[in-house]
């Protein structure tokens, strides 16, 4: 565990998930994790990632914050502090953002909904309290913020996701990737987008947490459906190539380091008007000191987050994940480096134990995203 | 032939002065899966608690100690290729390393299977 996890643990005791108990009674071990117990892994890292690829794995992320921002427009108040084009994002359409720091380091990543009658936001569960205190010190007072806490999050991944949860809610079939709605399951009332964090097709379900046990059983119940922990959540996010916020990116990274200009829109490009727009602009034109890129690593030995990147006597840069990679059966790794040595294919060594491993950056994703788009003619 | 334990979760099957030592049973499903193990050269010296082996998981990893002082006289070489021996069988051929014992009194301070169980039941 990381020591930005360490901090919040001191800050706020451990919390329950609203399933703990239906998580220990499926054999998960639970650890803390963003301030709560959560099902690291249920039969073991591996097979449940494995699961995942091919069938459809169902994670419990109740600890991520659900804000709900309502009022009068809460999309503009909400551009002050993302780079990301929210007042034409259409009705039940979804997009990922950052949260800005004025100097244009990320605070949070996100997702954001528009829906009929307010913006819902999904923020890290361990960032979920600052940004909202975040939100509350820069929005004008005619912004409400809700934070959802009586509500579970469930994610439901994998290849036969979309088969599984269209046999309990035909509906959903009509979704595609990053489109959400609002669907009922047995008198439950969900709220249901196309979207994940494995770089597969799935959905994220947000339930009354009155309901998220019976929500749970019926999806378990499926035969291609398993309870999956936070251990393959980090093994399949890093093999699709997703920054972990606290470990990719963090207050020091801008979204141009952090490869992330795609979120930064067109329209904001030209218009700027974001926290750090200042900054971002600049890097966008003239690009920036370092970089968060994909590392593929020789032999079998993980290199983990912390390792030291050199080429010859120079440390060029610093793994920011990195694991083992069970799709692939190697270690990959994210890293922040040096600009000048982040093109494709550039050679450098990581030091592990005074040991040297030889790395390459590699293309991201290292497994190819399935997500569910609609077919271009 | 007996065989000894660590509150670190190691084994050591001692036989005349070669002592062959592994993870347990209990530490490998603390591991989870096992994809990488790195043991030590023939020749090499460690004092009693040294850092002998390493042993990495999907989640992370971890040092393996020598449990007793000794020259190694092999390492597994078969976990290179077949990490998960460490899962499938870890006190048998899941083993990390053999070495001749420097001291042998030093086995006096290690548990026993029936300690070593009682020990496992109290964490």
């Amino acid at each position: 565990m990381t020591d930005n996890i360490a901090d919040m643990m001191e800050r706020v005791a451990d919390r329950l998930l609203p399933l703990d108990a239906w998580h220990r009674a499926r054999g998960a071990r639970m650890v803390p994790f963003a301030g709560y117990q959560m099902p690291v892994q249920y039969e073991g890292v591996m097979a449940e990632h494995l699961w995942t690829r091919e069938n459809a794995g169902l994670f419990d992320v109740s600890h991520m914050g659900q804000v709900l921002l309502t009022g009068d427009a809460p999309d503009l108040a909400l551009e002050a502090i993302v780079p990301g084009e929210i007042q034409k994002l259409g009705v039940n359409r979804m997009r990922y953002s950052v949260l800005l720091e004025e100097n244009g380091g990320i605070l949070d990543d996100l997702m954001v909904t528009r829906r009929e009658r307010d913006l819902y936001l999904v923020v890290n569960g361990a960032c979920k309290y600052d940004d909202l205190a975040h939100m509350r010190e820069t929005f004008p007072d005619e912004v409400v913020i809700t934070l959802l806490d009586e509500r579970a999050l469930f994610a439901l991944q994998g290849p036969k996701a979309g088969e599984a949860l269209a046999s309990l809610i035909p509906d959903v079939a009509s979704l595609y990737f990053m489109q959400a709605g609002s669907f009922t399951l047995d008198g439950m009332s969900l709220w249901i987008s196309r979207s994940g964090y494995t770089g597969e097709d799935g959905f994220e379900i947000s339930v009354d947490c009155d309901h998220a046990a019976a929500l749970a059983d019926r999806l378990c119940a499926l035969d291609v459906v398993k309870p999956i922990g936070l251990g393959a959540r980090d093994s399949l996010r890093l093999e699709a190539g997703l920054p972990l916020y606290g470990h990719d990116l963090d207050e020091s990274v801008s979204p141009v380091e952090g490869d992330l200009s795609f979120a930064i829109s067109k329209r904001r490009r030209a218009e700027g008007g974001f926290a750090g727009a200042e900054r971002i602009l600049e890097e966008l034109e003239e690009g920036t000191d370092r970089k968060r890129v994909g590392l593929s690593v020789e032999g079998r030995q993980p290199v983990r987050e912390g390792a030291e990147l050199f080429v010859g006597d120079r440390m060029v840069g610093k793994v920011t994940s990195g694991g083992f990679a069970p799709t692939l059966g190697a270690p990959i790794a994210m890293a922040l480096i040096k600009s000048a040595f982040a093109p494709l294919g550039t050679v450098l060594e990581a030091e592990v134990r005074g040991k040297r491993i030889p790395v390459t950056v590699a293309p991201m994703p290292f497994v190819p995203h399935r997500y569910h788009r609609p077919k271009t003619a | 032939m007996s065989r000894y334990f660590t509150e670190e979760h190691e084994w050591v099957e001692v036989e005349g002065k070669i002592a062959t030592v592994g993870i347990t049973e209990y530490a490998q499903q603390q591991l989870g899966d096992v994809v990488f193990v790195d043991v030590p050269a023939e020749g090499k010296q460690f004092d009693k608690g040294d850092e002998a082996a390493v042993v990495e998981s999907v989640k992370a990893a971890s040092d393996v100690y020598s449990p007793v002082s000794g020259t190694i006289v092999e390492g597994n070489e078969v976990l290179a290729d077949e990490p998960g021996l460490v899962n499938s069988d870890p006190e048998g051929d899941g083993w990390f390393f053999k070495l001749q014992l420097t001291d042998q009194g030093e086995l006096d301070a290690l548990m026993d299977e029936a300690a070593y169980k009682k020990f496992v039941a109290g964490l």
